[in-house]
């Protein structure tokens, strides 16, 4: 591989920008497939290309056979995957560190001060915005989950409004059944239809019988992780 | 999935270290890590992520001082079936072709 190569696939995840690395497997040449563009030693056909990012769109690396007979692989390599969790509360504090531990760059939005501080959450993106001003400057994606921790609706539903008119991938919110029940009928009352509020993951996690906040974080991380593999979302 | 190992790569080869990077192109019955997945070595044997679940590592890092000296990039096959020298099996009975490359 070029070296050249290497820091374009580095720029491009950091610049959150999706590529695919084509690598022919008989001569060891490469190209870089990008959603608009292409970047490399060889070129591949319209129907190759087409091949190409439909495994980009899809994060999926693979062998494909080129109309010579050459094995190509696809190596998708997407942006980061991004948690952006709303409420800098007992349960974010461990969700925070193990959403990292998994991949994920994490953002915790709390415009409360005495929760969102630098000491409750050593080492992470701690954003002291509304969650409404907040998420619509993060813009959420598709590589991108968000969760609300508050329990306050007055933060939280300001938080799954713009979630809601997102692409992200996974949209959770904590509360019981009831406290769900009650924020749907809002948000159905500010306009929101079916298919839009069964994106909402809520109760939030999956029933694994967690009790304490750390439980109760991996039962957050485990939902987020069955969406993204298997894309329960709608 | 590959998170951090093509950076990790990308900083070695800045700072003047040799490098050779290993990603899974194919698996067959049960293997630890899904195809895409890569393991990057650098000159001294220094190595970041994975291809399997520790079962081959060694064996890739290995291959990769040849890949380093040499630049030839290389096919590796690993399975129960596989009869070359630097043949190592994989517990699970599973079998997983690694593409290994230097990075220039």
């Amino acid at each position: 591989m070029k070296a050249e190569t290497l820091e374009r696939l580095v720029r491009a995840r950091a610049e959150k920008r999706p590529v695919a690395l084509v690598t022919d497997l008989g001569t060891g040449l490469q190209t870089l497939v990008y959603p608009e563009a292409v970047h490399g030693s060889f070129s591949l056909d319209g129907a190759m290309l087409a091949t190409v990012r439909d495994y980009l769109r899809a994060d999926r690396s693979g062998v494909i056979q080129s109309d010579d007979d050459s094995r190509l692989f696809v190596q998708a390599v997407c942006p980061r995957l991004r948690l952006i969790v709303v409420g800098a509360v007992h349960i974010a504090q461990p969700l925070a560190p193990m959403a990292m531990l998994a991949g994920y760059d994490v953002t915790v939005v709390d415009p409360r001060r005495a929760f969102a501080t630098d000491e409750r959450f050593p080492g992470i993106t701690v954003d002291q915005g509304w969650p409404d001003e907040a998420l619509a400057a993060l813009a959420p994606d598709a590589r991108t989950a968000v969760v609300t921790l508050t329990h306050d609706q007055k933060l939280d539903d300001p938080a799954l409004t713009v979630a809601l008119h997102s692409g992200a991938f996974y949209i959770g919110a904590l509360g019981s059944r009831k406290t769900h029940a009650a924020r749907l009928g809002r948000l159905r009352a500010a306009g929101f239809a079916e298919p839009a509020l069964a994106r909402i993951h809520g109760p939030v996690g999956l029933g694994i019988g967690a009790l304490t906040p750390a439980e109760i974080a991996v039962s957050i991380l485990a939902d987020i992780t069955l969406a993204l593999r298997q894309g329960t979302t709608v | 999935m590959q998170d951090e190992v093509l950076e990790r790569a990308a900083s070695w080869r800045a700072g003047n270290r040799r490098v050779a990077l290993a990603t899974v192109i194919a698996t067959w019955g049960s293997s630890p890590r899904p195809v895409g997945s890569q393991l990057a070595v650098d000159h001294a044997g220094a190595m970041v992520g994975s291809v399997s679940g520790g079962c081959i590592e060694a064996a890739v890092a290995h291959e990769a001082q040849q890949v380093i000296a040499d630049g030839e990039p290389r096919l590796l096959d690993f399975g129960v079936t596989n009869e070359r020298a630097w043949e190592v099996g994989l517990a699970c009975g599973g079998r997983v072709e690694v593409y290994l490359e230097r990075v220039e």
